[in-house]
């Protein structure tokens, strides 16, 4: 990889032992990419506080700065960590204080990871806590290189805002935030963000439900590929194309889509393809909508729920202004629980806007910071969850050996005030 | 008789050993326990099985962008596996064997994944960009 004069001097340790620490690990990650290169960035998105096993150990050992030299810089010795050197904040992480007593989660856990947030805001991280910073003061512009972990997030900032980024880890994200540094590589070339599949709904995508569906089976079809979305697809808003983009980043690997007329790379399908040939597209229609219904509802066997999950990735005002009108007036059933997760930001907004007070009155949460799957924590004893997220459908069975619903933000609601799950794609067909 | 492949070098160094063959994509987050260096993916050909001191070979990295940081912890745990081999480069699986510190190859003239047999006897020398293969009957 080709260096410049002032990179060379970082590696040299010109600006101390940690940015050489961190060009060290971009130089071993750029020859193992095959870059030929490293580009500017000043926007950088990581993970660094949240507690684990291994972090304990080395913040015993020497504190945070021994954590994040060995997991952020992949560096054995023991060294001060200076100022981030570019703006960096800090992703989804564990629960935070205001999780103590609802959340079964560890309280040695929560004050860790305040010690944590006390040494990294003291070197100018942004403690954004959420999956999706672009909702609360990461908003990159079209054309910015970024460095950001989180796949929900990297097919966000790709696709809908046109900023470019790789999927990033926490490694290289920790050495991009000392040094304004990471691989020219992938995404960051205009020419490896062209389309490379078609596919066209024959059916309406109108709505957070739909759009989850048709972004878990774009996923599956074109996995790490670059897709193109025509057909009858009604117009989107932040909260769909957060749900479509962290489904087809569950179902398969997309970092970066086109929606021609809607995302700023794709003004039309040819443009989505570089000019090149536009292909034959692969069609969704009725039957591909249901097989994917039918694969995010084949975890359930008891429809007894007893924990309803919402805001996956972290729910947006809006999401959080709808739930409170299902829920107003209700109580949830004494056997089931409702959590809605949402960056602390907003959720200040929803305490002002009366809404966090709609959903307490009837028994549900507010929550932040965390979600189920990362802290792998669920109400005590929950067998059966429903969820309005094909991504948390995916994931948490798995993480948690739990069973899962899948449906609309109304139906998980319903399920939370009943303790039934009575989801049914065709009632859902027949409201349209 | 031994079989050799021709690819590149992601991690530098020489490792040999006893090969364990994916033919489908890992996950870190979710798909891998690092204190036991085991598969935990329930639907995965693999489930169950360490990988700890065998040359891993699959085709790619899958799922969250905690995959390097999962397999980071086999190292500071004790379970890495010996080498990485793999189909498809992505930033997951080279950050990955950056941060495991194993010696690691990927893009071959022929698929490894194809080629290599769990079983088999396999030759890393990630420095040549050559991996040679012995099979195991």
């Amino acid at each position: 990889m080709r260096l410049t004069d002032e990179e060379k001097a970082m590696l040299d340790g010109a600006e101390g032992p940690a940015v050489a620490a961190a060009m060290d690990l971009l130089v071993r990650y750029g020859d193992a990419l095959g870059a030929e290169r490293l580009c500017e960035t000043r926007n950088v998105a990581g993970t660094m506080t949240q507690p684990s096993p291994v972090k304990a150990k080395l913040v015993r050992e020497g504190g945070w700065a021994k954590s994040f030299s060995v997991i952020n810089l992949d560096c054995d010795d023991d060294i001060e960590i200076p100022p981030m050197r570019v703006p960096t904040c800090q992703l989804q992480h564990g629960f935070g204080d205001d999780a103590l007593g609802v959340v079964p989660y560890p309280p040695q856990m929560v004050e860790l990871q305040g010690d944590a947030e006390s040494f990294f805001g003291g070197r100018g991280v942004n403690i954004l806590a959420t999956c999706t910073p672009y909702q609360v003061g990461n908003l990159p512009v079209r054309g910015e290189h970024c460095a950001w972990m989180e796949s929900s997030a990297v097919v966000y900032c790709n696709s809908v805002l046109g900023a470019r980024t790789n999927c990033e880890g926490t490694a290289s994200t920790g050495a991009a935030a000392l040094t304004g540094r990471i691989p020219y590589w992938g995404n960051h070339l205009p020419g490896n963000r062209h389309g490379t599949h078609l596919i066209e709904s024959r059916v309406p995508v109108d709505g957070f439900l739909d759009w989850g569906m048709f972004g878990y089976f774009v996923g599956d079809l074109v996995q790490e590929a670059r897709p193109v979305v025509v057909g009858d697809l009604r117009r989107p808003d932040l909260g769909d194309l957060k749900h479509f983009g962290a489904a087809a980043a569950s179902s398969g690997g997309v970092e970066i889509y086109h929606l021609p007329g809607t995302t700023p790379e794709a003004p039309t399908p040819e443009a989505a393809f570089g000019g090149g040939r536009v292909p034959e597209p692969v069609v969704y229609g009725e039957r591909e909508r249901r097989r994917v219904y039918e694969t995010l509802n084949n975890q359930g066997t008891s429809t007894d729920v007893d924990f309803v999950l919402l805001g996956c990735p972290h729910a947006s005002l809006d999401q959080i202004a709808r739930a409170a009108r299902a829920l107003e007036g209700r109580k949830l059933n004494p056997g089931t629980e409702l959590w809605i997760m949402t960056p602390r930001a907003l959720r200040g907004v929803a305490d002002r806007s009366g809404y966090t007070r709609v959903i307490e009155e009837a028994g549900g949460r507010v929550l932040t910071d965390s979600c189920p799957a990362m802290s792998r924590s669920a109400p005590a004893g929950t067998r059966v969850f429903a969820t309005d997220s094909a991504k948390q459908a995916h994931y948490l069975p798995a993480i948690l050996g739990i069973e899962a619903w899948f449906g609309t933000l109304e139906e998980c609601v319903d399920a939370a005030v009943t303790g039934r799950w009575r989801g049914d794609l065709r009632t859902v067909e027949a409201a349209r | 008789m031994t079989i050799q492949l021709r690819g590149r070098g992601i991690v530098p160094g020489y490792a040999e050993g006893e090969a364990l063959v994916s033919h489908e994509t890992i996950s870190g987050w979710g798909g891998i326990d690092p204190a036991t260096g085991t598969i935990i993916e329930r639907r995965h050909e693999l489930f169950g099985v360490c990988f700890t001191g065998k040359v891993l070979v699959f085709p790619g990295a899958k799922g969250s962008s905690g995959w390097s940081g999962f397999f980071q912890s086999t190292r500071l745990l004790g379970t890495a596996p010996l080498a990485m081999v793999f189909t498809t480069m992505t930033t997951k699986a080279a950050l990955g064997a950056v941060v495991t510190r194993v010696p690691a190859m990927s893009e071959f003239d022929r698929d490894p994944v194809d080629v290599i047999r769990t079983g088999d006897w396999v030759v890393v020398a990630a420095d040549q960009g050559l991996l040679t293969v012995t099979p195991s009957s």
